[in-house]
């Protein structure tokens, strides 16, 4: 009985946990539920994904009313696979949230972080499952709302300003969504999203479409901070709790990222976006900036976790750069770097905090020598820092292979070039940590340190097996993927 | 402002009737304009006209933190219930249809206590927002 329900439920549990949490007022039991909705949404997410493998979709009619008149969630290939990868990085983030919360955020607050953690994660899983536009946003503001209140947790007061940034511009974001969703309803009749894609062609007046898509573009541009719109995340990731980083780079910017492969594909369709609107050229030049000028400036950062979030920036840009080739491969390679980046970027803000946690800074000026210290973080950051170079074996790797195929199959050598020119800037920010932390004597601050806990280490180490796996043997990730990809092309037209 | 007794009296005759107000907000939601928002935010007026007139002090008295705060998480607890009511009776998510043997009757039910979980919450919210504002003292911006 409860399998018929999942879809409703896995956003259902971490809501329902978040309000029981502030009920109950103890840390402790903040931890354990906020550790089982996130097991729940893991376990329930895989089950979905298995059920959809085969190119199946689940709808399910939220109170009964059937769509499209009521709120219809909808799971295929595509949010299967994003679900999985929400459920797995919540999952891993919890376990590492215990030891790290504990150093970063006062006791009384305890419980508030975690119900903040559970709004968060149903407010992403919501946007996932959901087949509503406007639910859409509704759970774009529950999952925005709450992680401006997770990055406000962090130490640093420059972690109120970030989040306030953060949340001008998501508020800026989410109202020119709402205001696309609106011009879509204005000429369709209709919220849900497959009737509206059934029903868009139908539209005489091209207008108010194509500005529904320019403000959509850009909102979520916004909030998947697609260069030049990413203004607020270095700040946001950098001064944010350890735990926080962790998961919003792995997560918020990529659910936003499935959002915009929803609208294009689903809604308007590739073939409009991409063949009669010059989408793609924008969207590539924009990933190609973003790729340079991002990491570019990742090399000149002082702060690890600024660097690690500029490096974001240029990695979103590679997922973009696959959306922009609207081609099986390019969308293929872009949805398995959703994954790919998630696992690596999620890991390496998870060892920057424990870094974080033994030297109370993550300057790299202080880190000089950082590997006799603490060994097996160092080497944990610099595995993580392979798969962001693209080294073969590592996931990253399996991004750029799709992504030039896609520019191959594009018939373009200068755009097949670009991941891998960008690469060596990647090679230039992960060589500064290296040299700081393996060829510089250790400082007599960094001599004292010792390792940092399993509780920090064991979830990032999680994390980079996974890196390592998924780049050796990616049949699973890239077959996921490219189901995805599948499921997004189906209704080409 | 304890010491108008002009204001402290009207105050004292009208809060009774704001809240007896606010309790017609939520039941006539079903049939006009109104419901469980509005009530709440009626409710929460109501308190914060208190606490204006007779001092944060004695409000937090009357409506304790822990009880705001309770408010805030009951109701949205009260709304996800409903819903889940509606699974366990073999329906939907905030399936109304079968929470009583005739489905419009049950649809009259589910958004009564739909509503009556949007009250304590938004009452609750409206309070708490009071609260964290009007309780912060300068040396809290230093600190």
């Amino acid at each position: 009985m409860i399998s018929a329900h999942l879809p409703v439920l896995q956003v259902v549990v971490p809501l329902v946990a978040a309000p029981l949490i502030v009920l109950l007022r103890r840390g402790l039991v903040g931890y354990v539920l906020a550790m089982a909705a996130s097991a729940f949404v893991a376990g329930s997410a895989l089950s979905l994904l298995a059920d959809v493998w085969h190119g199946g979709v689940i709808s399910y009619a939220i109170g009964n009313w059937p769509p499209p008149w009521g709120i219809e969630y909808r799971i295929d290939a595509a949010n299967a696979f994003v679900l999985a990868l929400l459920g797995v990085i919540a999952v891993v983030v919890a376990a590492y949230a215990r030891r790290s919360v504990a150093a970063e955020v006062p006791a009384e607050q305890h419980y508030l972080f975690y119900a903040m953690y559970c709004l968060c994660l149903a407010g992403l899983v919501g946007i996932t499952v959901t087949g509503d536009a406007f639910n859409v946003f509704v759970f774009l503001e529950i999952s925005s709302l709450s992680s401006y209140v997770l990055i406000a947790f962090g130490r640093d007061r420059r972690a109120l300003l970030a989040s306030y940034q953060y949340l001008i511009l998501g508020t800026i974001g989410a109202t020119f969504i709402v205001i696309g969703v609106g011009l879509l309803y204005m000429m369709t009749g209709t919220l849900n999203i497959a009737d509206m894609a059934a029903r868009i062609g139908a539209v005489e007046a091209r207008r108010p479409v194509l500005a529904a898509l320019a403000f959509l573009t850009v909102g979520i541009s916004l909030k998947a901070a697609l260069f030049p719109l990413h203004l607020w995340l270095p700040g946001a990731y950098a001064f944010a709790p350890s735990a926080v980083s962790a998961f919003l780079a792995a997560t918020a910017t990529k659910v936003s990222l499935y959002v915009l492969l929803r609208f294009y594909f689903t809604v308007f369709g590739a073939t409009f976006v991409f063949d009669a609107l010059p989408m793609g050229g924008v969207l590539i030049a924009l990933s190609v900036a973003a790729m340079f000028v991002a990491s570019a400036t990742a090399v000149f950062q002082a702060d690890f976790k600024k660097l690690l979030a500029y490096s974001s920036l240029g990695q979103i840009g590679y997922i973009t750069l696959g959306i922009g080739f609207a081609s099986k491969a390019g969308l293929t390679g872009g949805v398995v770097h959703l994954f790919n980046h998630a696992v690596t970027k999620g890991a390496l803000f998870m060892l920057a905090g424990a870094v974080a946690l033994r030297l109370g800074s993550v300057r790299l000026d202080r880190m000089d020598g950082l590997a006799k210290a603490m060994p097996l973080t160092c080497a944990g950051i610099v595995l993580g820092g392979l798969s962001l170079i693209g080294v073969p074996g590592t996931a990253g790797f399996v991004t750029k292979w799709y992504l030039v195929l896609a520019a191959l199959e594009a018939g373009s050598w200068t755009l097949a070039f670009v991941p891998v020119a960008s690469s060596l800037l990647a090679v230039a920010y992960v060589w500064r940590f290296v040299e700081v932390a393996y060829f510089r004597p250790p400082s007599a601050e960094v001599a004292r340190l010792s390792e940092a806990p399993p509780g920090l280490l064991l979830p990032a180490g999680a994390l980079l097996v996974a890196v390592v796996y998924f780049g050796i043997d990616p049949s699973l990730t890239v077959g996921a993927a490219a189901r995805a990809a599948d499921a997004l092309l189906a209704g080409i037209r | 402002m304890r010491n108008y007794l002009v204001l402290r009296v009207v105050a004292k005759i009208m809060i009774p009737f704001m809240l007896l107000y606010a309790l017609y907000v939520q039941f006539h939601g079903d049939y006009g304009p109104g419901g469980g928002f509005q009530a709440g935010v009626i409710i929460a007026a109501a308190i914060i006209f208190y606490a204006i007139v007779f001092g944060l002090a004695t409000a937090r008295r009357v409506v304790p933190d822990w009880l705001v705060e309770t408010c805030l998480a009951a109701g949205v607890l009260i709304y996800a219930g409903v819903g889940l009511v509606g699974i366990l009776l073999g329906g939907n998510f905030l399936d109304y249809f079968v929470l009583d043997r005739d489905p419009v009757a049950g649809q009259h039910r589910g958004i009564f206590w739909v509503e009556a979980g949007v009250c304590v919450t938004v009452a609750g919210v409206m309070l708490k927002i009071f609260y964290m504002f009007a309780g912060r003292r300068r040396e809290d911006d230093d600190a």
